[in-house]
């Protein structure tokens, strides 16, 4: 009986045991072959698997961007569906190499849960959904004295909520669930009178109810929610990796490099053109960084510049259609703005 | 002696006759069964009301009027709810079961890959059936085979990644076959730990039986959700940097541990059950610990302790079912996940799949509860009073 | 006898590692290196783990202000009490589905399990189907049934069902008026305790007396007339203190009077309704056990068939019942943690959000399993003690 367990443990760590303990994240990543990345288990427009099972979204073109940077391929990537419990231990303990997963930059995650915010990738502020033809007459969030709200649980906006209702002087009966789509099942079944959550969480979850069109948006923001990608600390190698890899994506669309004129682009006269794309003679701007010289070009062939992602999973291309905004670039009145590549 | 005249004695034994009309049949039965007292006639008044109450529209709703079969939501809505049935209709809707039979059996294990998991079903089925069978001769070797032999090909089939099988992720397992190898791989680990454990609880030797205690009534007295959330949130934290688990063997292992405590206590009770004169009859022959346990007394204790056992065991497999808590996604997990999807969503959507997912349940539970049954008849070889 | 000396004296034949003696010690020695030698390994990683990455630790953050509400909550809490009061909040809640549900499911339990030995045919096989079903379904599906599927379709707020005494039920819930005490309540209360005081006395003179006498005395009406009489009484004289505050349609949700959410109820229905299963069968065995001539004496010396149960079977039973019983409520308490899959904010549940937002994993998921570990203790020292008199019965 005795070997039978140990057959079976045996057998099983053998195969599912992930051991690893090289020095950088890069080596890790680079002997392992592929980046294992952290995504949410299914927001729309950030990280959601499609009908075919293809995750798509802003959050999984990221790290897409980032295989492609290190190995030039923006396949070599698994993802990691993680619930917000489960995020941070996954990326701390080395479950996951990057964080990519509609997570906001605070101080006290920077500090006291030993990660590392590379940027923000989308600037959004928390929002509040009511269904319309419930609740006629309700425009504003002021006007939401004594509503059932519906939030996930363990995130800052159960915070920021908190904190508005009171700043407001209004009651107001917290559901909390644990999972997203907890949340959303509860909302559309009516369990709640508000949903509240990431604007942008806000537009995709409404494609998801059974019937989108009653549901409104309300005007109000009521936090300040820089999500972007994360790592652990103490590599200073892999973080400028995928801080870089975000630049990248800017300066590409600063630039005009797109997916499709990428291969054009790299004859071109510009220098900072040239420069970026590692076409100037005798670079080294990839190779200082750990990776090849054309890092740029695959990360623009494999996900397009920053504009392509956000148009595609977001934007107006995709059915979320949000507008820019302050996602802009800095040039057209936006947040999004790049140090130079040089 | 004085001849008695006997005549009138009767020398053949009466034919029997029939029960009075009052004492059988049918009448009787009723009589006796369901209008016994006043007090009985008023329960069989409620009773035959609840069950007027509560059948008929069960029936209606799970089988006259529900929908088999469909390709989308609209065949479960109502028109009010901007689908095809009359407003007012309220029946199943096993069309949604139908559509996504698939996923609730093998969640999204890649569909060109299926075979695997039905292929190690069959196997797997092929070995149970004859070692359930008491007449199939060769139960040692069905039982190497059914647990040493068909984890291993299990294993690779499932997982892949050699003999160009394709690798599959465990995060693409899900539905019934995680319900399953999670409960397979519990059960075939938990009886040997269990019974380690319970001799460990009985050994003389201070410290082992200290620390067998502390474990056993330590993993006793916590909820499976806290050891679950140990091993998906503190195990990764305990382990030297950049070594890291599979999340489905971090829960295996957790659920393991806790059903092994469990396993532990049951075995226990068979063990006490046991006379001493069984131990020291083992004694006294000269055999050793492992070979008076192994000979003597582990085959008595686990004869008597079978309906325990089998409790466990219905309890591991009925356990299986908080992994979804910690995001994985065994057949409630799969059934609950597909409510969001908006093609299928509808008020009947989530009923008719939490009755699909609770009848697959009852029926593994209620067969190897009867199963268990039928054993301990068998094996009733008198230790009962 | 010289021989039998000498043979006694004569030192062990067997090797020196054939002692059993010897081989325990070093088998104990063996395991507790192994055993230190692990726990020092798991504590260095996770000292080193949590240095590698700038955890912070240490239990220091259960001062902090918690920041986030909770919806249930019995004692008072805000978002600006503590991560300790918030857990202390869950723990509370925790205790509260626990208590409702195990008196719940031992009353179902008992009717369950004494219909299945019922005369009657249909009471048997309804008792029967109910224990087989709910005894074979995880309970987790047995709580998302009751809360998606029968409460979530309850009508909307605008339509609840109006139930008597301006109690409501929707989707949001169970609505009943509150009861509001005036001035001079407080006579009612004393005057239940008084009811109560005096109600245990007559019960113990009236048993004295019969000890004494022989002749009984009915102990349980008066006690009834004295328990409820008196507060009524006092409930008149202080001049009818008690208003009720019922609930009302707002925007949103009926405010005002008393709430309980479908989380609670689902929670606490449905570990009821599957812990009840369990308790049945163990009734059943308890009552099966105790031998058919027991009651058949009984009957012998006269005693009525309900005087039979009562005085001679259900003690007896009892003390087959009670040590499973015991584990069936340590079962529904550790099953009450399933509340974090609905939104009933039990300890795992607060727990787990302080987990959330302090990312102190270790810590947090530590206290959690301390804090069950110890109501599971108590719990078994409380039934211990409850078995130990039932078992002087046995006499």
């Amino acid at each position: 009986m005795k070997h039978i367990a140990i057959g079976i443990l045996g057998a099983g760590a053998l195969g599912l045991m992930a051991s690893a303990a090289s020095a950088t994240t890069l080596d890790d990543v680079k002997a392992k072959g592929f980046l294992q990345c952290g995504t949410n288990t299914g927001l729309a427009g950030f990280a959601a698997p499609d009908d075919k099972g293809e995750w798509k979204g802003i959050d999984v073109d990221f790290c897409r961007a980032v295989a492609a940077a290190v190995f030039g391929d923006g396949t070599k990537v698994k993802f990691t569906p993680l619930s917000a419990k489960e995020r941070f231990t996954a990326l701390q303990s080395g479950e996951v190499d990057i964080l990519s997963r509609n997570t906001t930059w605070t101080i006290n995650r920077d500090t006291a849960l030993g990660l590392n915010f590379v940027g923000v990738t989308y600037y959004d502020g928390q929002g509040f959904m009511i269904n319309a033809k419930k609740l006629p007459g309700v425009n504003s969030a002021l006007q939401l004295s004594g509503a059932a709200v519906c939030v996930q649980s363990g995130t800052t906006t159960e915070l920021n909520l908190a904190d508005y209702f009171k700043a407001n002087k209004m009651e107001y009966n917290p559901v909390v669930f644990e999972k997203l789509e907890e949340v959303n099942a509860a909302y559309d079944a009516g369990r709640c009178d508000v949903y509240t959550t990431d604007q942008s969480g806000l537009y995709g979850i409404r494609l998801t109810l059974s019937s989108p069109a009653d549901h409104v948006v309300l005007p109000e923001i009521i936090s300040k929610e820089p999500l972007g990608p994360a790592v652990r600390q103490g590599d200073d190698q892999w973080y400028h990796i995928v801080k870089w890899t975000y630049f990248a994506l800017l300066q590409a669309e600063e630039l005009g490099i797109t997916q499709a004129n990428v291969e054009e682009m790299k004859t071109s006269d510009n220098p900072e053109i040239k420069r970026v794309l590692g076409q100037e003679a005798e670079t080294k701007i990839g190779t200082d960084l750990g990776v090849s010289n054309d890092w740029v070009v695959n990360i623009v062939k494999a996900v397009g510049n920053y504009g392509e992602m956000f148009e595609r999973n977001v934007g107006t291309g995709s059915p979320l259609k949000i507008a820019r905004g302050i996602n802009a670039l800095w040039t057209k009145g936006g947040l999004q703005y790049a140090p130079p590549i040089r | 002696m004085q001849e008695h005249d006997t005549a009138w004695v009767r020398t053949e034994m009466a034919l029997a006759q029939q029960a009075p009309a009052g004492v059988r049949g049918p009448i009787a039965w009723v009589r006796k069964n369901l209008v016994g007292s006043v007090g009985d006639v008023i329960l069989t008044v409620l009773g035959i009301a609840l069950v007027v109450m509560i059948l008929p529209p069960i029936i209606n709703w799970a089988f006259i009027d529900a929908v088999w079969t469909g390709p989308d939501r609209s065949v479960c809505a109502t028109i009010a709810q901007g689908g095809t049935q009359p407003d007012g209709w309220s029946g199943a809707c096993w069309a949604f079961v139908n559509a996504k039979f698939g996923q609730f059996m093998f969640g999204r294990y890649p569909i060109e890959e299926r075979w695997r998991p039905i292929l190690v079903a069959i196997l797997f089925v092929a070995l149970l059936v004859p070692l359930l069978i008491p007449r199939v001769p060769r139960k040692g070797l069905n039982a190497i085979l059914l647990f040493l032999v068909l984890p291993i090909v299990a294993f690779v089939l499932l997982v892949g990644g050699m003999f160009g099988l394709p690798h599959v992720e465990t995060q693409l397992w899900g539905g019934l076959l995680v319900t399953l190898s999670l409960a397979f791989v519990g059960i075939a680990v938990s009886l040997p730990f269990g019974i380690v454990l319970a001799l460990g609880r009985r050994s003389k030797m201070p410290i082992v039986k200290m620390l067998c205690v502390i474990f056993i009534e330590f993993v006793r007295g916590i909820p499976l959700i806290t050891v679950l959330f140990f091993a998906s949130v503190m195990l990764p934290l305990f382990l030297p940097p950049g070594v890291s688990f599979d999340k489905f063997l971090r829960a295996l292992i957790g659920f393991s541990l806790f059903a092994a405590a469990y396993m532990a206590e049951v075995v226990r009770g068979g063990l006490q059950a046991i006379p001493k004169g069984q131990y020291e009859g083992a004694d006294s022959l000269g055999l050793g610990y492992w070979q008076k346990m192994n000979l003597i007394v582990l085959p008595q204790a686990l004869k008597l302790v079978i309906p325990g056992i089998v409790n466990t065991f219905i309890g591991m497999l009925k356990d299986t079912s908080l992994v979804i808590i910690i995001s994985m996604f065994d057949l409630l997990g799969v059934v609950k996940q597909n409510f969001s999807d908006p093609n299928w969503a509808t008020p009947q959507t989530t009923k008719s799949g939490l009755i699909f997912a609770a009848f697959v349940f009852w029926l593994l539970c209620y067969g190897m509860s009867r199963y268990s049954m039928y054993t301990e008849r068998r094996l009733d070889t008198g230790h009962k009073r | 006898m010289a021989s039998q000396e000498v043979l006694r004296e004569e030192p062990s034949r067997g090797s020196f590692i054939n002692d059993p003696k010897v081989r325990g010690y070093v088998f104990q020695v063996v395991v507790v290196i192994l055993l230190v030698a692990g726990v020092w390994w798991v504590v260095d990683n996770v000292i080193e783990n949590l240095q590698r990455l700038h955890i912070s630790s240490g239990f220091g953050y259960l001062k902090s202000r918690a920041g986030f509400d909770i919806s249930v909550s019995a004692i008072p809490y805000t978002s600006d009490s503590t991560y300790g009061r918030a857990i202390l909040v869950g723990l509370i809640n925790t205790l509260i589905v626990a208590v409702a549900g195990i008196i719940t499911a031992t009353i179902i339990g008992f009717i369950v399990g004494i219909g299945r030995l019922s005369r009657n045919w249909l009471i048997r096989k309804i008792c029967m189907v109910y224990v087989e079903i709910f005894r074979n379904i995880p309970p987790l599906l047995v709580i998302f049934f009751w809360y998606s599927g029968v409460l979530a379709v309850l009508p909307v707020v605008r339509e609840s069902i109006g139930l008597p005494f301006g109690s409501f039920l929707n989707q949001r819930g169970f609505y009943l008026p509150r009861a509001i005490w005036g001035d001079g309540s407080w006579l009612i209360f004393v005057a239940l305790l008084v009811g109560i005081a005096m109600a245990w006395f007559v019960a113990r003179t009236a048993r004295q007396r019969q000890m004494a006498t022989g002749q009984q005395f009915p102990v349980f009406w008066t006690s009834l007339a004295l328990i409820v009489g008196l507060p009524v009484l006092a409930y008149a004289l202080s001049g009818f203190p008690l208003t009720f505050d019922f609930p009302k349609q707002s925007t949103f949700n009926l405010t005002g009077g008393f709430h309980i959410g479908p989380e609670f109820l689902s929670l606490y229905l449905a570990l009821s309704c599957y812990t009840a299963s369990f308790i049945a069968e163990i009734v059943r065995a308890g009552i099966l056990g105790v031998s058919k001539g027991q009651s058949e004496a009984a009957g012998a010396l006269g005693l009525r068939p309900g005087s039979i149960l009562r005085l001679v079977v259900v003690p007896q039973a009892m003390r087959i019942v009670i040590p499973p019983l015991t584990s069936q409520y340590l079962n529904l308490t550790k099953n009450s943690s399933l509340a974090i899959a609905i939104a009933y904010p039990d300890l795992t549940a607060t727990a787990g959000t302080v987990l959330n937002q302090t990312g102190q994993a270790v810590e947090n998921v530590l206290i959690m399993m301390l804090v069950y570990l110890i109501i599971s203790l108590l719990t078994s020292a409380v039934m211990n003690v409850v078995n130990a008199r039932m078992a002087l019965v046995e006499r």
